[in-house]
C-alpha cells in the first residue's frame, strides 16, 4: 500500500462523509449514522489490539461504559464540564487498562478471554449497583455536550464531529499500522516469541496498544452518552462486548476498512430486525458462526485475497 | 449464630452443584477438543426453558423434564455437527466466536418463542423445608445434590472404566495419536457437545424451582460454571465438582456477610486472581493424568 493510495483511501472516505448530508437524511437516518460511526471507531481503536495484535478483548464495553459513566456522574452529580468530564474518564480508564494490561495480556488464549471478559463484567456489575450515581439498571441522563456556552445539539452538529472523529481515527491507526510500531503489533500476532527475538519489547507494545484501545473506547463512551442524553449499565455490558469484536471479526481482522464495514452492518442490521423481538440474537449468532466457517478472516481479507487470486 | 452459617452454607451447597454440573459440562468438551464452549450457559436456560414452557402447556413434570433434556442434548448436538465441526480450524479465537455465537442463536431463539419474562418450573417434590439443625432446607436442594452426585459418580466410572470414555481421555491427551490408533476423535467431540447439553440441562431444570429462569439467565451461570471448572484447574473432573461447590458456598457467604448486590461479582475477581497466581486451577496439575 503506497503513501497515495493510503491518503486515497481516506480522501475518498472523506468525500462520502461530507456527501452524506447533502442527500437530505432524515432524521432516524442521521441517528443511525451517528452511532454506526461512533462504533465505528471504537473498532478501529479494538481491532488494532484484536486484530493486528492478536490479543482477544471480551470486555472492551467495560471501557466504553466507564467513559459514558463518567460523563454522566461527573456532569450531573459534580456539575463538571463536559471535556473536563471526558477527559478525567479517559484519563481514569487509561490509567485502569494500564495497571491491569501486564498481568492480562501475560494470560494466553482461553484465559485471555476469560480475564478481559471478567473484567468487562465486573465494571458492569459495579454500574448496575453503585445506584446512588448511577440510577442501577435505570440509568441516568447525561446533560448535552457543551463547551463553555455553546452547546452541541442537532444531528447535523454531532453527525460532522463525529465524522471528524472518524477520519482522525482511520488517519491515526492508518499511520500506527505503517510505522515500524505498526509491523511491531503485527509480528507479535505471527509469532510472540520471533518478536521478541527480533527484538520488540512484546509486552511493552502490548500495554501500550490495549491502554491505546481502552481510551479511545472511553471517549467514544462519553460522547454516545451525551450523543443519547442518557446512560444505561447495558452499554458497558457483555452483549455489546460482543457485537464490538463481532464487527472487527465479520469486516476483518487487521483490516481498518473492514473495521468501517463491521460496524456498518452490525449496528444498521440489529435496527433492520429490531421489528422482530430475539431475530437481531439470531441472526447475529448465525453472522458470527457463518464467517467463522466461511471467512475466518474476515470480509475485506477474504474479498482482498480472491481478487488478488483473479488477477494472478 | 450457627443455624443461620448452616443456612447460608446449605444455600451455597446447592447452587453450587448446579455450578459443578456446568462446570463439568465444560471440562467433558475441554478434555475431548480442547476448546471452551461458550455456549455452556445457554444449554443450562434452554434446558430450565423448555421445561418450564412445557409444564405450562399442560404436560406432566417428569415428562416435560426428559424431553427438556433431551432437547438441550440434541441442541449439542447440532452445535457440534453444524457450527463447530465444518469450521476445521485449531484457532482458539475462532473457536470462542463460534461457540459465543452458536449460544446467541440458542438465545435468540427462546426470546423469540418464549418471551423475555420470567419463568418458574415446578420442584421434584413438595415444597415444605426440612429442619436441619435450625437450618431450613428445601428439598429441592436435595435433589440437586443427590443427582449431581449420582452424574459425578457416573462420569467417572464412564472416564475410567469404559472403552468409549477412555477414548475420550485419549483424545484429550493427544488428538493425533488418538486417530491413529483409531479412535474417531470428530465422533468424539460431538459427543462430548451432546454429553455436555445435557448436563447443563439438568443442571438448568434442578435449579430454576429455586431461581427462576429467563431467556437471558444462561449467560451468568454459564460464566460461573467456567469460572467453577477453571478453579478446579480447566479438564479435572474432582477439580470442576470442587470448584463449583466452593463457588457455590462463597458466593453464598459473600451475599450473607459482605454484600449482596456484590455476590455475582466475586466469581470474576477470583477468577482473574486465580489465573494471575495459579494458572493452572488449584487442583489442576500442569497435566491431568486421569479424568
Amino acid at each position: 500500500m503506497t503513501i497515495s493510495s493510503r491518503f486515497a483511501g481516506i480522501g475518498l472516505l472523506a468525500a462520502g462523509l461530507a456527501i452524506f448530508p447533502l442527500l437530505g437524511p432524515n432524521a432516524f437516518v442521521y441517528d443511525l449514522a451517528i452511532r454506526t460511526i461512533i462504533n465505528a471507531v471504537v473498532v478501529i481503536g479494538l481491532n488494532l489490539l484484536f486484530g493486528y495484535t492478536g490479543q482477544i478483548s471480551l470486555g472492551h464495553a467495560g471501557f466504553l461504559g466507564l467513559g459514558t459513566y463518567a460523563s454522566a456522574v461527573l456532569a450531573t452529580h459534580a456539575g463538571w464540564a463536559p471535556l473536563v468530564a471526558l477527559g478525567i474518564g479517559a484519563a481514569g480508564t487509561g490509567l485502569l487498562a494500564f495497571l491491569i494490561a501486564r498481568p492480562i495480556l501475560s494470560l494466553k488464549g482461553h484465559h485471555l478471554a476469560m480475564a478481559t471478559l471478567g473484567l468487562g463484567i465486573i465494571i458492569s456489575i459495579v454500574l448496575n449497583n453503585e445506584t446512588q450515581y448511577t440510577g442501577g439498571s435505570d440509568g441516568m441522563s447525561v446533560p448535552a455536550f457543551a463547551i463553555g456556552q455553546w452547546q452541541l445539539r442537532g444531528d447535523r452538529n454531532w453527525y460532522l464531529l463525529v465524522s471528524a472523529l472518524l477520519l482522525i481515527a482511520v488517519w491515526a491507526a492508518t499511520n500506527l499500522v505503517h510505522s515500524p510500531a505498526g509491523r511491531a503489533l503485527q509480528a507479535i500476532h505471527g509469532s510472540e516469541v520471533a518478536a521478541r527475538v527480533a527484538g520488540i519489547d512484546v509486552t511493552s507494545v502490548k500495554v501500550k496498544v490495549f491502554v491505546l484501545s481502552a481510551v479511545v473506547a472511553s471517549v467514544m463512551g462519553s460522547l454516545e452518552g451525551h450523543y443519547l442524553e442518557f446512560a444505561t449499565p447495558d452499554s458497558a455490558g457483555f452483549v455489546r462486548s460482543i457485537l464490538l469484536m463481532a464487527m472487527v471479526i465479520v469486516g476483518g481482522m487487521a483490516s481498518i476498512v473492514g473495521s468501517l464495514i463491521g460496524a456498518v452492518m452490525l449496528t444498521v442490521l440489529p435496527q433492520a430486525l429490531s421489528a422482530f423481538q430475539g431475530g437481531e440474537t439470531i441472526v447475529f449468532g448465525i453472522i458470527l458462526v457463518a464467517t467463522m466457517i466461511f471467512m475466518p478472516n474476515g470480509l475485506v481479507p477474504t474479498v482482498r485475497d480472491r481478487m488478488a487470486r483473479l488477477q494472478s | 449464630m450457627l443455624s443461620q452459617f448452616l443456612q447460608f452454607l446449605l444455600a451455597g451447597l446447592t447452587v453450587g452443584a448446579t455450578y459443578a454440573l456446568a462446570a463439568l459440562g465444560y471440562t467433558l468438551v475441554y478434555n475431548a477438543s480442547g476448546m471452551i464452549n461458550f455456549a455452556q450457559g445457554e444449554f443450562i436456560m434452554l434446558g430450565a426453558m423448555t421445561a418450564s414452557a412445557l409444564v405450562a402447556a399442560g404436560f406432566p413434570l417428569l415428562s416435560s423434564l426428559a424431553i427438556a433434556i433431551a432437547f438441550t442434548t440434541l441442541v449439542g448436538f447440532a452445535m457440534a455437527k453444524f457450527a463447530v465441526e465444518p469450521a476445521r480450524t485449531t484457532s482458539m479465537t475462532s473457536l470462542i466466536i463460534i461457540t459465543l455465537g452458536a449460544g446467541q442463536v440458542i438465545r435468540g431463539a427462546v426470546e423469540i418463542g418464549l418471551g423475555k419474562g420470567n419463568h418458574a418450573l415446578p420442584g421434584l417434590s413438595d415444597d415444605r423445608p426440612l429442619n436441619v439443625l435450625g437450618a431450613a432446607l428445601a428439598p429441592q436442594a436435595l435433589w440437586i445434590m443427590g443427582i449431581s452426585l449420582v452424574i459425578v459418580i457416573t462420569l467417572f466410572w464412564y472416564f475410567n472404566s469404559t472403552m468409549h470414555g477412555k477414548a475420550l481421555v485419549a483424545t484429550s491427551h493427544n488428538r493425533l495419536a488418538a486417530q491413529l490408533v483409531g479412535i474417531n476423535t470428530m465422533g468424539v467431540l460431538t459427543f462430548s457437545f451432546a454429553l455436555s447439553a445435557a448436563l447443563g440441562a439438568i443442571g438448568g431444570v434442578l435449579l430454576a424451582p429455586i431461581t427462576f429462569t429467563s431467556y437471558s439467565a444462561g449467560t451468568m451461570l454459564g460464566l460461573k460454571g467456567f469460572v467453577a471448572a477453571a478453579f478446579g484447574g480447566l479438564g479435572s473432573s474432582v477439580g470442576a465438582v470442587v470448584g463449583g461447590l466452593a463457588l457455590g458456598v462463597i458466593e453464598s457467604m459473600t451475599a450473607a456477610y459482605i454484600s449482596a448486590a456484590y455476590k455475582d461479582a466475586v466469581a470474576f475477581v477470583l477468577i482473574i486472581l486465580l489465573f494471575l497466581l495459579a494458572p493452572h486451577g488449584l487442583l489442576g496439575a500442569k497435566t491431568s493424568d486421569r479424568v
